[in-house]
């Protein structure tokens, strides 16, 4: 039932706030937004940390078909659920600054967005699963369509036609593995977790799904909608693309895909990691010869997210523990990082590097928070970052030493990108524009001191977490070497 | 067969009322006159009964189809209000050509000799031909009425060759002696069966707008009236495709490998040709032409598999893509009626001065690319399932594919909605146009959120 109202209630909210006339909708959201985190961390207490499935709730959907409306949390859910819970309202108070045009419409869309990223974390259903996955894609369409820049039309387009692609390979082959169970057939997780299929049909059913994943992280060769859409969407959008939505992907890929077609995953593993590492590179190249704030960020995205992938198709222990805390720490890092480009951008206007200098010395407060997320995203020892990256590489080393020691240069290389970006835009002399910079407001800072709360908690104690998830985890192991 | 009886006296009836005065009476009288058809069908559900010789029945299948043609019916008539207030319009005449054609239509899906099918095509075309041509003064509406008529009555005549020969080949009209004669497949008679199933299956084609022989489909669209457009893109090809999937499967299911790999064929060509040709199109109104063509091709999937599920499956389908499709010209119709044209750029801003016709829309074209929260989505979802069960996995990938293509064409008016500057005033909504269109994006989501509702009716 928990699950249910954690799914229902933004979708309900959301048309409560349609209701509302005028810039009011955006405190009935941030309110709706916190009951969803209250639910959420209800839902953490009552949590019993072993590997069951828990809040489930299990209706026939299409009955005659075997369909269930099947929605359930284990470890591995929760975490992901409770990333969703705590950023979506942090990146509602983040847009408290702005007024948009028709407020009522936007924040209805990122509260309806959000029941799809709830839907999709804690489906268990393949076809409940699409069906999410399709609802989350929706709203971040039109909010980066009709909010963002001078591009967006463009941009966005390619953006949904991108993803709605290879989101349908992922329905041709759930349909198909459907038909491979047994008896009337289910759709259900556990029934495709039972499926054995003869390693050639594994083989092209595992690009059927990987390219709906990949490109939804996404993995190089598939992120050249990224870049475009992060810079051209509005700072909102983009924090929910970032911080939530491209986690659908990594989780996507650990749920449906590896336990699913365990052959075709050890088939092709090398071929993914080798991508992923490529875009752990090729990110971070790109990522220091930019000039704008957000393409900057974009790409070492695409970087941090090309460790994750490498570290999910690992198939161990350390890979896997460590995708599940990274996607925390970079959904919390990157979600910051944008926030404070957003607050760069509406000061002075612009987002090239090149413009401006010397900010920290009017900005004591935002230098630190800047500085702690940026450490972060660097992974620095003691902060969230660290901890993922570190359980990755190791994860990747020893699945091959030398592929290791090549994703270990995404730690140099971010270090070069974030640390010059810093130094340039914060240090420095001031300049015409950057002169009557002011430091962060209260509701300012009331998005930016959860976030860095949250860089040490991870960094310093990432028991809290990683023990959530385990059990999970190692039960998904044992379904993928059976 | 009640409703049958009840449309075509209700036809003549309404003939009567169109000598009153107030020609506003007359569309509160057809509602009625379908809502008492709609009744008089669901009567009939789990009843079967055969009539005439068991030339014609009624059982779920035909029950399932016919009253989504009635409720096609009933939701299109709210957007003819127009031509209320236009006091050339022969609105009469109009409302009875429609019961009319309806009534040929519910032949095609009910029945058991192929003479039925041919009669029930004619009245359901000829009907058509008339309607097409019904904005007398409009040159485009002139041709389409000509077009429309010379290329369907070409092709009914193929048709009716066609059952000649299978006649010649079997000594029978009845789908289960030419069932049964099929089977045995005698070698003497074995070309001439075969080609007459080629012809009939030419003059179907045509009917269901599928390639290739769908080049009449834009031209007959563009120029036809929009609510009868609307009619011809839902009610007909419900009709048609039905009629379709009846033959193939209670007369031909036995020499299913005979004829299979052309109906393939067929299914793929209509696919490429329905979604590429909607890429390049500028007005809306070809652009929803060629889209019912490729529907029409996403239909014909389901001619590869004969079971409950396929069945259900075009139920499905038919509903879903009616009830988008309604909506779509419903909007349009509002749209080219006060902007002057049914280009995209007509649509621009609509999300800004009117977003109930905005968001109407936009439900009926993520309803029709497959978008989940939608009929659509399910309707794709039952038939691709329908064909994976057979196999078809290659097949699956260019209906995927195409799918995709698809979402290219139907998002430019959203985009067009939402995302540009507006190209006009407010658009003014009566009260009954706007209960329509809420109905209809309510079934919309209702479908796409509780599909299990609609399923399996069959």
């Amino acid at each position: 039932m928990l699950t249910a109202l954690l799914i229902l209630w933004p979708a309900l909210a959301a048309l409560l706030v349609l209701l509302v006339k005028g810039q009011g909708a955006k405190r009935i959201a941030f309110g709706a937004a916190l009951a969803e985190l209250v639910l959420g961390v209800w839902a953490w207490i009552n949590f019993t940390p072993n590997a069951s499935t828990q809040f489930l709730l299990n209706e026939p959907w299409i009955a005659e078909a075997g369909i269930m409306f099947k929605v359930g949390m284990d470890g591995i859910s929760l975490l992901m659920v409770l990333l969703t819970v705590f950023l979506v309202p942090l990146i509602i108070l983040s847009t408290f600054k702005h007024n948009y045009e028709k407020p009522s419409s936007f924040y209805a869309l990122i509260l309806f967005m959000q029941t799809g990223l709830v839907g999709v974390f804690t489906a268990l259903d393949a076809f409940v699963f699409y069906f999410f996955w399709e609802v989350a894609l929706i709203p971040i369409y039109f909010i980066a369509g009709m909010w963002g820049g001078e591009n967006r039309v463009r941009v966005t387009f390619k953006f949904f036609i991108y993803t709605v692609f290879g989101s349908l390979f992922m329905l041709a082959a759930f349909v198909y593995l459907y038909f491979q169970t047994p008896g009337t057939h289910s759709s259900e997780e556990v029934a495709f977790y039972q499926l054995v299929l003869d390693a050639g049909t594994q083989s092209w059913l595992f690009w059927f799904l990987f390219i709906a994943f990949a490109i939804k992280m996404p993995v190089f060769p598939f992120h050249t909608w990224q870049p475009d859409t992060y810079s051209e969407a509005p700072a909102a959008g983009t924090m929910l693309l970032s911080g939530i939505m491209l986690k659908m992907g990594i989780y996507g890929a650990l749920r449906w895909l590896l336990p699913v077609v365990p052959l075709g995953v050890s088939q092709w593993s090398t071929v993914v990691l080798v991508l992923a590492i490529i875009g752990i590179i090729y990110g971070a190249i790109i990522a220091i010869r930019q000039q704008d704030l957000k393409r900057l960020v974009a790409f070492s995205s695409v970087s941090h997210v090309g460790l994750i992938a490498a570290g999910l198709f690992t198939l161990n222990e350390h890979g896997m523990q460590g995708a599940m805390v990274q996607m925390l720490s970079h959904g919390i890092n990157v979600v910051g990082m944008f926030f404070i480009i957003d607050i760069i951008q509406s000061r002075i206007g612009t987002r090239e590097i090149a413009a401006m200098g010397g900010i920290t010395q009017n900005t004591p407060f935002m230098s630190v928070c800047f500085l702690v997320l940026l450490l972060g995203t660097v992974a620095l020892p003691l902060t969230n970052g660290f901890v993922g990256e570190f359980l990755l590489l190791m994860g990747v080393y020893q699945y091959n030493n030398w592929m290791g020691a090549i994703a270990g240069l995404t730690i140099i290389l971010g270090a070069v990108y974030m640390l010059r970006m810093f130094q340039r835009v914060m240090f420095g002399e001031q300049n015409e524009i950057t002169r009557g910079f002011t430091d962060l407001t209260f509701n300012e800072k009331a998005v930016l001191v959860p976030l860095v709360v949250m860089v040490f908690w991870i960094g310093l104690h990432p028991n809290t977490f990683l023990s959530l998830s385990e059990p999970s985890v190692l039960k998904l192991l044992d379904v993928i070497k059976r | 067969m009640t409703s049958i009886i009840l449309l075509s006296i209700f036809g003549i009836l309404n003939l009567f009322v169109g000598f009153m005065k107030s020609k506003r009476v007359l569309m509160p009288v057809v509602l009625l006159f379908l809502a008492v058809a709609l009744g008089a069908t669901l009567f009939d559900w789990n009843q079967p009964k055969s009539y005439f010789s068991n030339m014609l029945s009624t059982d779920n299948f035909s029950v399932g189809f016919t009253a989504v043609m009635v409720v096609s019916t009933l939701l299109i008539l709210p957007f003819s209000r127009r031509y209320a207030i236009n006091e050339n319009a022969n609105l009469a005449e109009y409302y009875s050509l429609l019961l009319f054609s309806l009534v040929g239509g519910i032949m095609m899906v009910s029945y058991e000799n192929l003479l039925i099918l041919f009669v029930g095509i004619e009245i359901m075309s000829i009907s058509m031909y008339i309607l097409a041509g019904s904005d007398k003064r409009n040159i485009l509406s002139n041709e389409a009425s000509m077009k429309y008529f010379l290329m369907g009555s070409f092709f009914t005549g193929i048709l009716l060759f066609g059952v000649a020969l299978l006649y010649g080949a079997t000594g029978a009209f009845y789908l289960t002696d030419i069932a049964a004669a099929a089977t045995r497949m005698d070698p003497a008679t074995a070309p001439l069966l075969l080609m007459g199933l080629l012809l009939v299956l030419t003059g179907i084609t045509f009917k269901i707008g599928a390639a290739p022989f769908h080049f009449w489909t834009p031209d007959v669209y563009e120029g036809t009236p929009t609510v009868f457009t609307s009619y011809m893109s839902t009610v007909v090809k419900t009709a048609g495709i039905a009629a379709f999937y009846k033959l193939m499967s209670a007369a031909f299911g036995g020499v299913y490998d005979q004829w299979f790999p052309t109906v393939v064929a067929i299914t793929v060509l209509t696919l490429l040709i329905g979604n590429i040709g909607a890429v390049t199109q500028t007005s809306m109104k070809r652009m929803l032409a060629y889209s019912s063509i490729s529907h029409a091709g996403y239909l014909m999937i389901a001619l590869t598999s004969f079971n409950d599920r396929s069945e259900n499956a075009i139920l499905f389908y038919s509903l879903a893509y009616a009830v988008a499709t309604i909506a779509a010209f419903g909007v349009m119709k509002y749209v080219s009626d006060e902007r002057g044209s049914d280009e995209y750029a007509a649509f621009n801003g609509l999300g800004k001065t009117n977003p109930l016709l905005a968001f109407v829309m936009t439900v009926a074209m993520l309803s029709l690319a497959g978008i989940p929260l939608t009929g659509g989505f399910f309707g794709k979802l039952f038939l691709f399932s329908a064909a994976l069960e057979q196999d078809m996995v290659w097949l699956i990938v260019i209906a995927v594919l195409m799918s995709a293509v698809g979402i290219y064409y139907y998002f430019r008016v959203i985009i067009a909605m939402y995302m540009k500057e507006p190209a006009g005033d407010r658009i003014a909504l009566d009260p009954l146009a706007t209960f329509t269109l809420i109905s209809l994006v309510v079934l919309t989501v209702l479908m796409g959120v509780a599909p299990g509702l609609f399923s399996n009716l069959l």
